[in-house]
């Protein structure tokens, strides 16, 4: 049985990969965890320098999911590269950094930081954190500011570069074209989606920042929805996102077209998941005899279509 | 290492209309916890409500021959999660994350250990009183809630040996005021020769209020703080609190994994209190 797919260049040993910002740098959960035995490592979101990220309260729960807005607190990709890394790299991780800019200028200066060190496997460009009122989002929901970052990260690595799109456009389809178009080597998405919740006896927000991204099973059958858009669209792997909590979860993606997928809110509830995840895909391909999993891609059986 | 147990919940006693004892058949994660540590509690399975509840741990439990068989919790229904915590049936199971943070520092050789509670604060302070008395550590206990009937557990606290200086702000039971008010008092009283090791669970003002006396009277202070979190682990970076870092100025610390005990000293309250 193989579980292994491709994205670019890079192979992974299996479809399940840890979702930036929720997984802190890793080596947080390197005792409960066999950080080798994940598709890979998607680490939290890194500027050039740290950053202090907003005040408590960051996150509130929400029906089936959860506000959060943190404010991409960080150590800077320096620190990240001299006291994590090497951590990363000893216990066999394939370790895919997210990265993140106020300017172009730094989003290719991080890049170009990280590809020089050893031990980067994979660059996921974060074009779509709701969070922050500079940089992020605002690339990533201009579709000639998409093109433009993705072609200028794109001419400072040979890493596979792999953008995280934002739900919060009228077609992330276009998105994901826009990168393609612009060079990169698959697409992840969605990111969170923007989002508020009020205390109706104070009439205050509950969160410090107002407003922040929704995660957790509510937002999966939507996130399932984009990625069955945007793999029709493009050549290039979607990596899928969005609410997964279980190996149907997982196997729904793929078959909606994703290659590969992330998980976030469902391994703070259970750091364990991961085993858990794998026995599950596993099981559903021995019990539809699929040998490798990068054949179930795509495969949605939708009644009058042709099936590719 | 924190584990993941599946514990039988073994009873939930109820001890007012908003408090209750959950106890839960975890003999793993009672023998590996400290006093000032956590566990992350699922309050049901499903999607709803998501996310873990943090607890500090309340008693171990001991069977006939004084093993360990399990934890308790001290809950205060406060929301979704801590209802149906209190509500679980006993013989049901919950999972259990743990033991997670940083615990209470022991206090230096030969001084006594002053416990200040308010509230479900209370909660570390039986585990940490159990291990002082094994140590044979002097340890006071001042214990503040809003009303009498938010008063629980004296008794337990007595006999392990713990001196217990009541506070309530209605004035059924103890002193009437904030329970800083007998506290003050007594650091005032204390003649510096005679150590003594300060440690808060409770309100954020509380915690504030103690760190500052504490500092005044030269007395060192340990607080468990209370931020709401989503993981436990370090993952998500939601419980932070606002700490001096070593290099000056101010950072945001996890409370998960860099706490939730802190030294008062390194705690900067400006946030909004939660």
């Amino acid at each position: 049985m193989d579980l292994s797919v491709r994205i670019g260049a890079l192979t992974l040993k299996t479809p399940l990969l840890s979702a930036s910002g929720c997984f802190g740098y890793g080596v947080e959960y390197a005792g409960v965890v066999d950080l080798s035995s994940l598709g890979a490592v998607v680490v939290k979101g890194l500027f050039l320098n740290e950053r202090s990220g907003h005040p408590p309260p960051r996150i509130v729960e929400t029906p089936a999911g959860m506000l959060n807005a943190i404010g991409l607190q960080g150590i800077g990709v320096r620190r990240f590269v001299r006291e994590k890394l090497p951590e990363l790299r000893k216990r066999g991780a394939t370790v895919i950094v997210n990265v993140c800019g106020t300017t172009i200028d730094e989003y290719v200066e991080v890049t170009r930081i990280l590809s020089d060190a050893d031990g980067v496997a994979a660059i996921e460009l974060n074009i779509s954190c709701p969070n922050i009122k500079e940089g992020g989002i605002s690339f990533g929901c201009d579709l000639g500011n998409t093109h433009q970052v993705v072609s200028a990260v794109r001419r400072a690595t040979t890493l596979p570069l792999i953008p995280k799109l934002t739900p919060n456009v009228t077609s992330v389809a276009s998105f994901a074209k826009a990168a393609e178009e612009a060079g990169a080597d698959a697409v992840s998405l969605v990111n969170t989606f923007l989002a508020m919740a009020i205390d109706v006896e104070t009439r205050r927000p509950r969160l410090s920042n107002v407003m922040g991204g929704l995660s957790g099973p509510a937002i999966r059958p939507i996130a399932v929805r984009m990625v069955y858009e945007c793999s029709r669209l493009v050549r290039i792997p979607v990596i899928g996102i969005g609410g997964i909590t279980s190996a149907a979860d997982v196997v729904e993606f793929v078959i909606a077209g994703a290659t590969a997928v992330q998980v976030g809110t469902a391994s703070f509830v259970d750091p364990f998941i991961w085993g858990k995840l794998e026995a599950g895909v596993r099981d559903y391909m021995t019990r539809h005899r699929i040998e490798r999993i990068a054949d179930l891609t795509g495969t949605v059986d939708v009644p009058g279509e042709k099936r590719t | 290492m924190p584990v993941d147990i599946d514990a039988e919940v073994l009873a939930s006693t109820r001890l007012s209309d908003d408090y209750a004892v959950v106890a839960f058949r975890a003999p793993e994660l009672a023998r590996a916890m400290r006093p000032g540590q956590f566990v992350m509690i699922r309050a049901a399975a499903g999607d709803t409500p998501l996310l873990r509840r943090p607890y500090s741990f309340f008693e171990r439990l001991r069977g006939p021959a004084g093993e360990i068989v399990g934890f308790s919790i001290l809950n205060k229904r406060v929301g979704v999660g801590s209802r149906l915590i209190a509500d679980a049936a006993p013989g049901s199971r919950l999972s259990c994350l743990g033991p997670l943070g940083r615990p209470f520092s022991p206090p230096p050789a030969g001084s006594e250990a002053w416990m200040v509670a308010g509230g479900t604060g209370l909660a570390p302070f039986a585990t940490l009183s159990e291990d002082l008395a094994a140590a044979g550590i002097s340890g006071r206990l001042f214990y503040g809630a809003r009303s009498g009937v938010e008063i629980f557990c004296v008794d337990r606290f007595e006999r392990m040996g713990v001196r217990v200086t009541l506070a309530t702000e209605d004035g059924t039971l103890g002193e009437r005021g904030r329970v800083t008010v007998p506290l003050a008092r007594e650091l005032a009283a204390r003649p510096s020769a005679l150590p003594a090791m300060v440690y808060a669970c409770g309100p954020e003002a509380m915690l504030e209020a103690v760190g500052a006396l504490a500092a005044r009277h030269g007395r060192a202070c340990e607080v468990a703080t209370e931020r709401r979190m989503g993981c436990g682990m370090g993952g998500c970076y939601s419980c932070v609190i606002r700490v001096r870092a070593l290099e000056g100025g101010t950072r945001y610390a996890r409370s998960c994994v860099e706490g939730p005990v802190f030294a008062a000293e390194d705690i900067v309250w400006d946030d909004r209190r939660l």
